[in-house]
């Protein structure tokens, strides 16, 4: 019968195209998601990685939070993150470690949305109250008093903050509590807070966003998002006393500490004395023993590659994308973490 | 033999159908399951809590089930009456004719946008708008809110009701209205007095499947509501809808209290969605409209 | 009655009247208005690149949404392949024995399948399918599309059936033709059209969907034909565009929103021509 031919044709292409399908998944591809803080940066390496080798990266900025659960749920090869897991954290990953490699620094700024776009200065005592909630107008005392030369209206100050699990969030919470004790008893450190008042922006750019269309916010961002949207950021002052502007040179000398070998450290609220408060590290996080859910070796191989590329070729891009590279320090340990790697027990990287 | 292939034939169309309940059935374990966790931690206390802290693992429903409600039933005053003009215009008034099929194609092109449209939409044109009346207002002007969120909800909503009562007006019996006319009654007269309350119980059903819908909107509300994980303190305020905080916060839960507690509030909102579904289904079918 | 009295109640007439028109008018203006800006903004973005290529990466102009139309047809195609069969199975039964008590049952899981929110199917299928996967894939978002459009082709499919004619199954059974095929020959193809029209609705339908898409498909910047690899999708480009502060992502996704629109009102407007023109006349 004719339907049947018919039928049968069609089941026939299906079947060829499915096949097809499935051999196309032999192009590489590396798949990661995690932190916003860095995702211009990331965006621009992967398509630059894949011009140069061919291989995919797929990453997804859906927040330090994500990055570090999709990774525990085995969902990714490598997740990214600002908030460092703690020991207790990785305790529980004892079998298989999860390494963290530092990429490159960044800095988290306090941006805002004012008349006339004035760079204000601000103190540390002051960043924490406002978004305590605690001073609720621009023209408050304590702010005048550290910007006289700033005509400050008297608009309502508009928190934003992040309403997803981000890394942001840490390094923003992680310095406020080192500096200011009600905040550290009252909201803590982490990458999802209990905010005292504010709206929620998604990731990174849904922050700048609003803090771009809300006159009167506030909020904090990575420096990129806020150079490259011109939104204006503050000075803070730093453990020095001394009032610095965040930018690629203050971060990289905020990173000036002794850096542990497994390279998980803070370097807010730093000694240098010309260095920016409000730094930080970003990291990817991956798995040790690569070995796990069906992994091949030639996956380990790609992570590895890349990881190896991002610390050393991608670097020459950090600058012109607004982030500081790596110290060689750093470098020199994340390539003693990159060598650590193992498939089956052998070490990937030869 | 010919009842081996009608019984396989009856038997395939068996577990096709069965597979649909037990699909359901999975899905409510499933989300139980998933939420046992933060109930073993917190317990019945889950429901009226306020805060929801991911630092502490101190979880509370309150703030997102005061966030749906609000909004849905702000959604559904503001759309009723827009929706039974709608309806009684095009049930009464437009019955029949081209520029009344257009109309009705019209508001069911209204359901037809996707959501995240009316969502960006709202973020680019209406936000921007609120910011300005909030100005005026003397209200912090955010621009996104309970408010924003409402009123792009209470559009979304209008076809449900007004597909339905369309219908049910349609349905009043010609002799009831024409014994009201031929005691000299105006049309307005008749609508209110007749139509209407013969209409009232197949309307009250449309309203719960607008309000069914409201309930589950994710998109369209996460983009414009601000994203705030607190009780709403005015209704200009920001907040977050249960649907909205999963929406958020489900890829990242930090830690397997957090996550449970979204699965928790997940299996609230299918349960309220639910209930409200299936009681505005069973008052259509007893009233045997058609969609 | 009094002069005055009629002429009160002509007058509340007559406001009535203006009312219904003017709330009726309002009703429609938002619909209006957002097609009116999707495309202003949309359409001036929309030429050949923008549909054959690449998304940047963030701060390089130009780019396009190919994979995203690629994403969303996969999964579409995904989902049918789901629904379309177990939902005509399950509309045939319902059609054919309608006080069984698994009918009831059926019924009752079908509205319920059809009133869960979106969000909650996202999480049901995360927990199903990415998580035992171990990987976020077009599979899981099809999938998850698939159980919403479920209900409606069961819907569509158990009310074009019971429409049929009783004449024409009897006809056949009068010939010695057995049931199944009666069903299978004669009833079926009398409902194509109408369950043609349905799956296109719930095609139209599901295009739009984004939240279930969130924990599943995942998003992927390059072209991704894989179905167990994660995907773009129209919906999912359009929310992460909408929500940055950079306007050339703003624009693109405008252009995005106008091609969904557009296959969703085709999807409309395909589904009622279905029915109008091959609908066969008893």
């Amino acid at each position: 019968m004719k339907n049947r031919e018919i039928l049968l044709l069609l089941l026939v292409a299906a079947l060829v195209l499915s096949a097809g399908m499935f051999l196309a998944a032999e192009v590489k591809e590396i798949m990661g998601a995690g932190a916003t803080f860095p995702y211009p940066l990331y965006s621009k390496w992967f398509d630059i990685y894949h011009n140069e080798t061919g291989i995919k990266v797929n990453y997804q900025g859906i927040g330090s939070g994500g990055g570090i659960r999709q990774l525990q749920a085995k969902t990714v090869d490598f997740g990214g993150t600002d908030a460092f897991l703690s020991d207790e954290d990785l305790a529980e990953h004892a079998s298989n470690p999860i390494l963290h490699v530092p990429t490159c620094l960044g800095a988290i700024v306090i941006a805002y949305n004012l008349p006339g776009n004035p760079e204000l200065k601000l103190t540390s005592d002051v960043i924490a109250d406002i978004f305590l909630g605690k001073i609720k107008k621009w023209n408050d005392r304590r702010i005048t008093k550290l910007n006289p030369d700033v005509n400050l209206p008297s608009l309502d100050i508009a928190v934003v903050h992040r309403s997803d699990g981000s890394g942001s969030t840490f390094c923003f919470s992680y310095y406020l509590s080192k500096v200011n004790t009600e905040w550290k008893n009252k909201v803590g450190v982490g990458k999802s807070l209990e905010w005292p008042v504010g709206l929620g922006g998604k990731g990174n750019p849904g922050v700048a966003a609003l803090v771009k269309q809300v006159k009167g916010a506030v909020g904090y961002v990575e420096l990129a998002y806020a150079i490259e949207n011109d939104i204006p950021y503050a000075q803070v002052q730093n453990k020095s006393g001394k009032f610095v502007k965040p930018s690629l040179k203050s971060v990289s000398l905020a990173a000036n500490i002794n850096l542990p070998d497994h390279t998980r450290a803070s370097i807010t609220n730093t000694d240098a004395e010309n260095g920016y408060p409000v730094s930080s590290f970003t990291w990817i996080i991956f798995y040790q023993k690569q070995n796990y859910s069906g992994r091949s070796r030639e996956q380990a191989e790609e992570l590895v590659k890349l990881l190896w590329w991002m610390i050393h070729g991608g670097q020459q891009y950090t600058e012109s994308l607004l982030y500081a590279p790596l110290p060689a320090e750093a470098v020199k340990k994340a390539e003693k973490i990159i060598k650590s790697v193992s498939f089956n027990g052998k070490a990937v990287l030869e | 033999m010919k009842w081996g292939k009608e019984g396989a034939f009856r038997g395939v169309l068996l577990i096709g159908t069965l597979v649909i309940g037990l699909i359901v059935f999975a899905i409510l374990l499933s989300l139980l399951w998933g939420s046992l966790p933060v109930f073993k931690a917190l317990g019945w206390r889950f429901f009226p809590g306020k805060n929801w802290n991911p630092v502490t693992d101190n979880f509370g429903a309150l703030p997102f089930l005061l966030g749906t409600l609000i909004t849905s039933f702000l959604a559904l005053i503001i759309s009723l009456p827009l929706s039974l003009s709608i309806a009684i215009l095009l049930g009464e008034f437009l019955r029949v004719g081209r520029g009344s099929s257009f109309l009705k194609s019209m508001v069911d092109l209204i359901a037809a946008v996707p959501s995240v449209i009316y969502g960006f939409w709202g973020l680019m044109i209406l936000v921007p708008l609120m910011r300005n009346i909030e100005i005026k207002l003397g209200v912090a002007p955010y621009g996104v809110g309970i408010m924003t969120a409402s009123i792009i909800l209470s559009v979304m909503i209008i076809p449900n009701t007004a597909s339905i009562a369309r219908e049910v007006i349609k349905l009043v019996p010609a002799d009831l209205k024409e014994a009201a006319y031929s005691l000299g009654a105006t049309r307005y007269e008749v609508v209110r007095k007749v139509i209407l309350p013969y209409a009232r119980s197949g309307i009250f059903a449309g309203v719960l499947l607008s309000l069914g819908r409201a309930l589950g909107e994710t998109m369209a509300v996460t983009m414009v509501i601000g994203n705030a994980n607190e009780i709403p303190k005015s209704l200009f305020a920001p907040a977050n809808t249960m649907a909205s905080v999963i929406a958020n916060e489900f890829t990242e839960a930090t830690g397997d209290i957090h996550y449970s507690a979204l699965i928790a509030i997940g299996i609230t909102l299918f349960f309220v969605t639910t209930v409200i579904n299936l009681i505005g289904r069973y008052g259509i079918k007893k009233l045997a409209i058609e969609e | 009655m009094t002069e005055k009295g009629l002429k009160v109640r002509l007058m509340k007439d007559k406001l009535f009247k203006f009312i219904i028109l003017s709330l009726s008018i309002i009703s429609l203006a938002p619909l209006f208005l957002i097609l009116f800006f999707v495309f202003e903004r949309g359409l001036k973005v929309i030429n050949w690149s923008f549909l054959t290529q690449l998304p940047k990466p963030v701060g390089v102009a130009g780019g396009g949404i190919s994979n995203a139309i690629v994403g969303t047809l996969m999964l579409i195609a995904i989902a049918c392949l789901v629904a379309v069969p177990l939902g005509i199975a399950a509309g045939v039964y319902l059609s054919e024995s309608k006080k069984t008590k698994i009918a009831y049952f059926t019924r009752l899981t079908v509205d319920v399948l059809q009133g869960t929110p979106s969000i909650v199917i996202g999480i049901i299928a995360y927990l199903w399918i990415v998580l035992p996967m171990g990987k976020f894939s077009a599979l899981s978002g099809g999938i998850a599309l698939g159980l919403m459009t479920l209900p409606l082709v069961v819907r569509g499919s158990e009310e074009v059936l019971k429409l049929i004619p009783h004449d024409i199954r009897e006809a056949s059974l009068a010939l010695g033709v057995p049931r199944y095929r009666t069903i299978l020959k004669v009833i079926i193809p009398a409902g194509i059209p109408g369950i043609v029209s349905a799956i296109l609705l719930g095609i139209s339908r599901i295009a739009g969907e984004t939240a279930p898409l969130l924990f599943t498909a995942f998003g992927n910047p390059f072209m991704n034909l894989n179905i167990f690899k994660p995907v773009n999708s129209l919906p999912l480009l359009i929310f992460n565009y909408a929500m940055s502060p950079y306007e050339d992502w703003q624009t693109i996704a405008w252009g995005a929103s106008v091609v969904l629109i557009l296959i969703v009102l085709g999807g409309n407007i395909l589904s009622r021509i279905v029915v109008r023109k091959w609908q066969v006349q008893f």
